[in-house]
């Protein structure tokens, strides 16, 4: 017969082993800031790359964000994890997964930013260019304080994907909150009570970031 | 010895995995575009209940990591390891659907509806006709960026066992493993899966300059 899946005992047995899922929801929410950062800083980089005068450095952005795009992140962060200790390169598996979504991230922010860019008429970066700026200041000062906005809808959005994408740790036993719902009820099988709660706390990270995003593409409908 | 993947049994090995990745991605594929037009209407067409309803469906599902789906649909259910892949990644990629179809929803003008409202025709055929072929034409880039990213998301259903693409490669890993190896493998992985979503993002770029240039 089958048992209730969602029987007292078994809620009673996650919550004795309440510090096993706060510990996850910490080692999730850390990777997910440090690979927020690392995200942020390839994708204005290798976003404005993409719109450089330097063709060199048009295709290293088209290199960069077709390949991160097209392959899963699964096998990225598997490669970081069994592939590189062959080349003495051994990380530890925070850095492994702050790296590896932080990168793969990375690449859909930098076509963000690079269409950002390209939403702002060229004019606005010749009269900057006439006007004595240099093309750095140009771009400082004129063109991506202007992008920013048509930019940051589509930053926040990936920032939802990379919370959620964070669960790829469970793959490498990156010790997540995936990873430890994964392997506490697969020892005792009350899948129940751990995917409720699993769901619950990935919920309360992403809900708000989403309400944020849909208020952010609301607000720039209005101004344009 | 890297002269020893050479051999077509292990290339066929990885070649069954990919068709089993190219099967769970094409009817999750199909089955969340289903889903999301049938919510997408829903909610466009404020139909009591209903909206609410996948209001919340919505709101549920795409703030939870597909991979919580994929150890549900496989550990609570009877279904096998594929199916469960394809029930998974259908549901969690419903909700996504439906954002992407809705939005093609509300980029047309209601002048349109009024317009064929007033030679008659019902509300079905408003929907079937006019709507749904105007908003899929102007949601192409964002399906098919999000058709990709189903493909690759299907690696994660490696982690319940099943043989995909990327859960073949890991077994050869598990048995080449000198150096060379086991870049090759990598390489041949991430290969395969590169030259199937590149060729579906390049076909999606070209379909959509084509019916860009006919909608003047």
């Amino acid at each position: 017969m089958a048992t209730n899946p969602f029987a007292e005992y078994k809620w009673q047995a996650l919550f004795t082993d309440w510090r096993l899922f706060a510990d996850g929801l910490t080692v999730t929410i850390e990777v997910a800031i440090v690979a927020l950062l690392v995200a942020l800083l390839l994708g204005i980089l290798f976003g404005v790359a993409g719109v450089f005068p330097n063709k060199n450095l048009r295709i290293l952005n088209r290199v960069y964000v077709e390949f991160f795009q097209n392959t899963p992140l699964v096998i990225q962060v598997i490669f970081l994890y069994h592939a590189l200790p062959h080349l003495k390169i051994i990380l530890p598996v925070f850095a492994i997964g702050s790296l590896g979504i932080g990168i793969y991230t990375g690449a859909y922010m930098a076509e963000a930013v690079r269409s950002g860019i390209l939403a702002i008429p060229r004019g606005q970066l010749e009269a900057g260019l006439s006007q004595g700026f240099t093309y750095f200041q140009a771009m400082q000062y004129l063109i991506l304080p202007q992008a920013k906005k048509i930019i940051l809808p589509s930053i926040a959005n990936q920032g939802v994907n990379l919370i959620k994408n964070t669960s790829v740790l469970a793959m490498i036993a990156g010790g997540d909150l995936m990873y430890q719902a994964d392997s506490w009820s697969g020892m005792n099988m009350y899948y129940g009570p751990a995917y409720i709660v699993t769901g619950l706390l990935y919920w309360l990270l992403c809900f708000p970031l989403t309400k944020y995003v849909k208020h952010l593409e609301g607000s720039s409908e209005v101004r344009s | 010895m890297v002269s020893d993947l050479m051999n077509i049994y292990l290339i066929k090995f990885l070649l069954e995995g990919l068709a089993v990745t190219l099967e769970i991605s094409f009817f999750s594929i199909v089955f969340s575009v289903i889903l999301g037009t049938l919510m997408g209407i829903v909610r466009y067409l404020n139909i009591p209940i209903l909206k609410p309803l996948s209001n919340i469906y919505v709101d549920i599902v795409r703030n939870i990591p597909c991979l919580l789906f994929i150890l549900v649909a496989r550990f609570t259910t009877p279904l096998n390891p594929t199916l469960s892949g394809i029930a998974a990644m259908s549901f969690f990629t419903g909700a996504i659907m439906s954002e992407i179809i809705r939005g093609g929803l509300n980029s047309l003008s209601k002048g349109q509806i009024e317009a064929a409202l007033s030679q008659g025709m019902s509300t079905f055929q408003i929907i079937r006709y006019i709507v749904l072929p105007q908003a899929y034409r102007n949601i192409i880039p964002p399906m098919m960026s999000q058709f990709t990213t189903v493909i690759k998301d299907s690696a994660f259903v490696w982690e319940v066992g099943t043989e995909e693409l990327t859960g073949r490669g890991m077994i050869l890993i598990g048995k080449y493993g000198s150096t060379g190896q086991v870049f090759t493998i990598f390489a041949a992985v991430a290969g395969l899966y590169f030259i199937v979503n590149y060729t579906l993002s390049h076909f999606a770029r070209k379909q959509h300059n084509k019916m860009a240039v006919r909608s003047y």
